[in-house]
């Protein structure tokens, strides 16, 4: 509920639904209490922040201040005066974070070999690159093992994201032109429901979130996740945010929709098999018909098209795509590792009483144990 | 709108992949009873594995099918 509130006390603003992980988030926050005013240099406290940082990309304090500076674009992240989102003091720590974030991405993304700039030729490569993807499969362990109170933590890492499905890339949109931009607005018409909001992705996310139990408002678990998740989302928001890097968010977008409807298919399987019923599942199965439809024309109309109308963009088209696997691979991996190691794969786990609220559900006992 | 709905429909023949359909036309059972479509584009399967027949359901990817071309 952001509002004006230049001349109202700062107590007005509601509490953040999340902690400070360190000094620079904590500045943020404390700051988005208070009104705008004269420029606040926080380039120091940033460029420390980076120095210290052994990987960005798992860096808590890091990717939280990202995830507040790019939540003030989105809103509802942080309740604050809405004249922060422009102001030069946060504009100049967020972009010398994303710089730092890009580099190291670009540094640590293992780059494919580039097809020619055509539309057919850049959709086959983006399909050999997600069909040869052998990172881990979350969703065949949410097929076959999941337990409820694993499902519970799998939504809350999935809400990061998905309680904004489409937005990141919809940054993109005016940022494109002629057939990416019309293949864009196509998936993304899709994605928001085709005009009818109670079939909204998110909203059919949200819908499978209280089917478990769990708070379907946005921030509200995001104390509860590792960095790596937060840093899934705010790639997007930079690629999607940066005129520059359009070739990047379109290569993303047809990475993501190539490696969805089989994935989707798994976890539908999974909820299913600890009995939970359409409300819960009518999420996943959309979005195996969905994204079969989305997939093709993300990599022929969307990337294919921004290839060969702009061949200048053909590596950030292949690296947006291979960035879009190796984030998420790294994210699925540690939920993974967590889940076999017989642990919580959330930072604090979840309090009691979420994943056992549909009929014939068990009390739950907390989570991960 | 109108000039949408009134356009022939456009099948792409994707590579290794699906049927997509763009435009307005009657999906129909053999009975003729309407297929329900819950989107403006479509992909009808044409590999033949698809568990959500007549849509596509990505999974010719998982059994290597190809088109020529």
């Amino acid at each position: 509920m952001a509002r004006s509130q230049t001349l109202m006390g700062p107590s007005t603003f509601s509490d953040p639904t999340f902690s400070a992980r360190g000094p620079l988030s904590a500045r943020l926050l404390e700051l988005l209490r208070s009104a705008p005013g004269d420029d606040v240099d926080l380039l120091p406290l940033a460029d420390e922040t980076i120095d210290r940082a052994a990987r960005l990309v798992h860096d808590d304090d890091v990717q939280l201040a990202l995830f507040i500076l790019y939540g003030l674009h989105y809103g509802s992240v942080v309740d604050t005066d809405d004249a922060w989102e422009w102001h030069p003091s946060l504009i100049a720590p967020r972009r010398r974070l994303e710089s730092a974030f890009e580099a190291e991405l670009r540094d640590n993304v293992p780059m494919p070999e580039l097809p020619e700039s055509t539309s057919s030729a850049v959709a086959s490569a983006l399909f050999t690159l997600t069909g040869a993807d052998s990172g881990p499969s979350l969703s065949r362990y949410v097929a076959a093992k999941a337990t409820r109170e694993q499902l519970a933590e799998f939504l809350v890492h999935r809400s990061i994201y998905t309680l904004k499905e489409a937005d990141p890339h919809s940054w993109a949109i005016p940022r494109l032109s002629g057939r990416a931009k019309a293949a864009m607005v196509e998936i993304q018409s899709d994605e928001y429901g085709g005009g009818r909001p109670e079939r909204m992705h998110a909203a059919i996310f949200a819908g499978t979130m209280r089917g478990l139990g769990l708070d379907d408002r946005y921030g509200r678990y995001v104390d509860h996740v590792p960095a790596v998740t937060l840093a899934s989302l705010n790639m997007m928001s930079m690629f999607g945010l940066n005129r520059r890097l359009r070739g990047a968010i379109a290569g993303h977008l047809a990475a993501f929709e190539m490696t969805s409807s089989i994935p989707n298919g798994l976890y539908a399987r999974g909820f299913r098999r600890n009995g939970f019923g359409e409300d819960v599942t009518w999420y996943f199965d959309e979005h195996v018909e969905a994204d079969a439809v989305h997939e093709q024309i993300a990599g022929r109309d969307l990337a294919g098209s921004l290839a060969e109308d702009e061949p200048a963009l053909l590596a950030d088209i292949m690296f947006g795509a291979a960035a879009c696997l190796t984030v998420d691979g790294w994210a699925g991996q540690h939920i993974l590792d967590a889940w076999t190691a017989g642990e919580s794969a959330l930072r604090v786990p979840l309090e009691p009483g979420a994943e056992s609220s549909t009929p014939g559900g068990h009390v739950a006992s907390g989570s991960g144990s | 709108m109108s000039d949408l709905n009134r356009a022939a429909p456009q099948i792409v023949a994707c590579p290794n992949g699906p049927l997509l359909v763009r435009g307005e036309l009657d999906l129909v059972t053999p009975e003729g009873d309407p297929i329900e479509r819950k989107r403006r584009t479509i992909a009808l399967c044409r590999c033949g594995v698809s568990a959500i027949k007549p849509f596509c359901d990505g999974t010719h990817k998982a059994i290597g099918f190809t088109t020529d071309p």
